[in-house]
């Protein structure tokens, strides 16, 4: 098993005694950050980028890893407490998650999202060992004509499938391929809507980017509508499970990975999909189907499974492809290129042993996590009562803070704000942000590769259509273009089938 | 989900503004794109993604303006700290957009140990709270904690600002 091996040498990097401090240090702040309401784990990431800095590539990447798990199950914690989920994928897990933190189960709630996240990451991260590179094998050979459409379809996806509304996602999208065209162009040297602002040349920091969309505009859009009741949180003690807790939660772990990591590693939004089936399938399948809607315990598992799941899954396009399918991604993706590592089908083979010890470290951290988490959840529990104003202060400060030490320019905290204007904007306006950060990204990679097709050709636009997979990825994007209004109708179909479900229930009351 | 209060009724005006401000930057990149030379040996030149990007751009912003005109509103998005039951208050966005932009602009003279403090304090104070000497306190403990962290730990030095010397 070549794979075995290489994650094996990966692991025996990533288990010396610094690199573990790394690894814990990463968990620790993840979490901790995660915990913190309003901060997902993009926001977790972008805003811990700074941190990285002078660190060689494995001791960052191994932080990483620490962090982006971490950020997740600090995520799900705060779901349980509070009632309302920070982020769409964690929407399911605050459904049951604080029915039974309110029924005086917390305890059990958190250890089931615990020991799940655990389960659904170790078995996703030995997937991406075994997936990635026999992807990346297959796609070094893709040609630029193939890889401009899967780029295609990648924001074809996001940007469709996901959300209510297509015509805010494309607006989204293509906010956000504009911002990715201002800088130098590569190929002839010239500006383009740079408006000689000389810091603009240099293309706009990802970080800044992201950041801003984040941190600013989420603390800018809850200074708007400012809740000025405190909400509930649950007290906790330290989180364990029952005989019969573990019996109801083991299926969901397994059946919520194998929803969680597929989707994970295609572009169609991250969790928020698996998540809703894992959901509706335990609820379906459960011997206490009736518990459902009032702290059913597979409620828990599952979800949180899938969610986990999908966050591992997104590693194979990242890793295989170089091409990010969540904003948590893009992030992380525009970290590696900070380190000069260009990511691509190469990535696997220029960079192996990093990227080995990247996986190891996924496995280290999620490991830690566990250790670490369950004893320490009372304290976390008590993050969720910092004041907000001082919450979303230090927010805003640990976010110009980021911004500027990237350059030391405070033009870079300027542009921050800007950008943070743009994230309250897309908030109001209910535009999504992960079409915007996917186009930042993707934008100038799918115009090199286009040129590079052409340049190829010689002009010649029909060499687009010249491989069979660019075909057939057309014909994809075309069928999910069509299809898309018919899925709309099933889900307002869905929607009406659970309101009714839900109106019974109230009336059965 | 209840839309706030004051925008309960009919078109979402604003929605106007966000088309308008669409249309000004497709426009824009568009006009920027033609004032590009394009090279030579490269069939797509720098202009095509500008253009094709301008255009839809401009196509959204007319979409967004008839589906605006035919009643179509945002979903704002929710979140943990979001009650969206109460109309926004721009008043406190204004000045916390205040305290950003005098961060930024003072942050050189200042040095980042007090732009850094003042920030951590004014935002708070926006935000609501009252316990200005405390948040002064932990804004300047902030400050120049990730100051050191910053200059000992990663070996980025901050700027000092008028600390240059005490630091």
């Amino acid at each position: 098993m070549d794979n075995l091996d290489l994650l094996w040498g990966g692991l025996q990097t990533a288990v010396t005694p610094e690199h573990l401090l790394y690894a814990a240090i990463g968990v620790l702040l993840g979490t901790f950050v995660g915990v913190l309401p309003g901060i997902g784990p993009a926001m977790a990431v972008a805003l811990l980028i700074p941190v990285t800095f002078t660190l060689d590539p494995t001791s960052a990447f191994i932080m990483f890893a620490g962090i982006y798990y971490g950020g997740m199950y600090g995520g799900s914690t705060t779901s349980i407490l509070l009632n309302t989920p920070g982020e769409s994928a964690s929407v399911m897990t605050a459904i049951e998650g604080n029915k039974m933190a309110r029924k005086g189960r917390a305890a059990q709630a958190l250890a089931t999202a615990a020991i799940g996240s655990f389960v659904a990451g170790t078995v996703g991260t030995l997937l991406v060992a075994f997936f990635a590179p026999a992807l990346a094998d297959v796609a070094v050979e893709i040609g630029a004509p193939s890889y401009f459409a899967i780029m295609v379809l990648a924001l074809v996806m996001t940007t469709t499938v996901l959300g209510s509304s297509p015509l805010r996602g494309y607006v989204g999208l293509f906010l956000g391929l504009s911002v990715g065209l201002v800088g130098l162009d590569l190929n002839t040297g010239q500006q383009r809507l740079t408006m000689g602002v000389p810091q603009l040349i240099d293309r706009i920091d990802i970080v800044v980017v992201a950041v801003g969309i984040f941190a600013l505009g989420e603390a800018l859009w809850v200074a708007a509508h400012l809740r000025r009741s405190p909400m509930r949180v649950t007290p906790v003690g330290r989180p364990w499970m029952g005989r019969d807790d573990w019996r109801r939660s083991w299926k969901p772990w397994l059946r919520g990975t194998a929803f969680g990591f597929p989707f994970g590693a295609i572009p169609a939004g991250g969790a928020e999909i698996p998540t809703f089936l894992s959901y509706a399938t335990e609820r379906r399948l459960s011997r206490n189907s009736d518990e459902f809607g009032h702290g059913a315990i597979e409620g828990v598992a599952g979800p949180e499974a899938a969610n986990n799941a999908s966050a591992a899954g997104m590693f194979v396009p990242m890793l295989a492809l170089g091409l990010p399918v969540t904003a948590t991604a893009s992030v992380m993706l525009a970290a590696l290129q900070g380190y000069g590592i260009q990511p691509g089908p190469q990535l696997m083979s220029d960079q192996s042993d990093l990227v080995w010890t990247l996986l190891a470290s996924l496995l280290i951290g999620n490991a830690m996590l566990l250790v670490l988490n369950l004893p320490l959840a009372p304290l976390w529990a008590r993050l969720l009562r910092i004041p907000r104003p001082q919450l979303y202060a230090g927010i805003l400060f640990f976010a110009c803070l980021g911004a500027y030490a990237t350059n030391l320019d405070p033009f870079d905290v300027g542009l921050l704000v800007v950008f943070g204007l743009i994230g309250l904007m897309m908030r109001r306006f209910g535009i999504p942000v992960l079409p915007f950060i996917l186009g930042v990204i993707l934008g100038p990679l799918m115009e090199s590769k286009l040129r590079e097709a052409l340049a190829i050709s010689g002009g010649d636009f029909s060499v687009l259509l010249d491989e069979p997979l660019a075909i057939a990825t057309y014909a994809l994007i075309a069928v999910l273009v069509v299809a898309r209004p018919v899925f709309a109708v099933i889900n307002r179909k869905e929607h009406d089938e659970t309101d009714r479900s839900h109106d019974e229930e109230l009336v059965e009351r | 989900m209840a839309p706030p209060p004051d925008e309960t009724v009919g078109i979402d005006r604003a929605q106007y503004g966000l088309a308008a401000l669409l249309a000004v930057v497709g426009a824009w990149t568009v006009y920027d794109a033609s004032t590009l030379d394009v090279g030579f040996a490269d069939p797509v030149g720098p202009r095509v993604f500008p253009y094709v990007i301008g255009t839809g751009m401009i196509v959204l912003a007319v979409l967004l303006a008839v589906a605006t005109a035919r009643g179509s509103r945002p979903e704002p998005e929710a979140g943990e700290d979001v009650d969206l039951t109460v109309s926004a208050d721009w008043l406190t966005v204004t000045k916390l957009l205040g305290v950003l932009l005098f961060t930024v602009a003072t942050m050189n003279l200042l040095g980042w140990a007090v732009s850094g403090a003042l920030l951590f304090a004014g935002a708070a104070w926006v935000l609501g709270s009252r316990t200005v000497i405390r948040d002064v306190l932990v804004g300047a403990v902030l400050a120049v904690g990730s100051w050191y962290g910053f200059y000992v730990g990663l070996g980025i030095p901050l700027t000092p600002g008028i600390l240059d010397g005490i630091l």
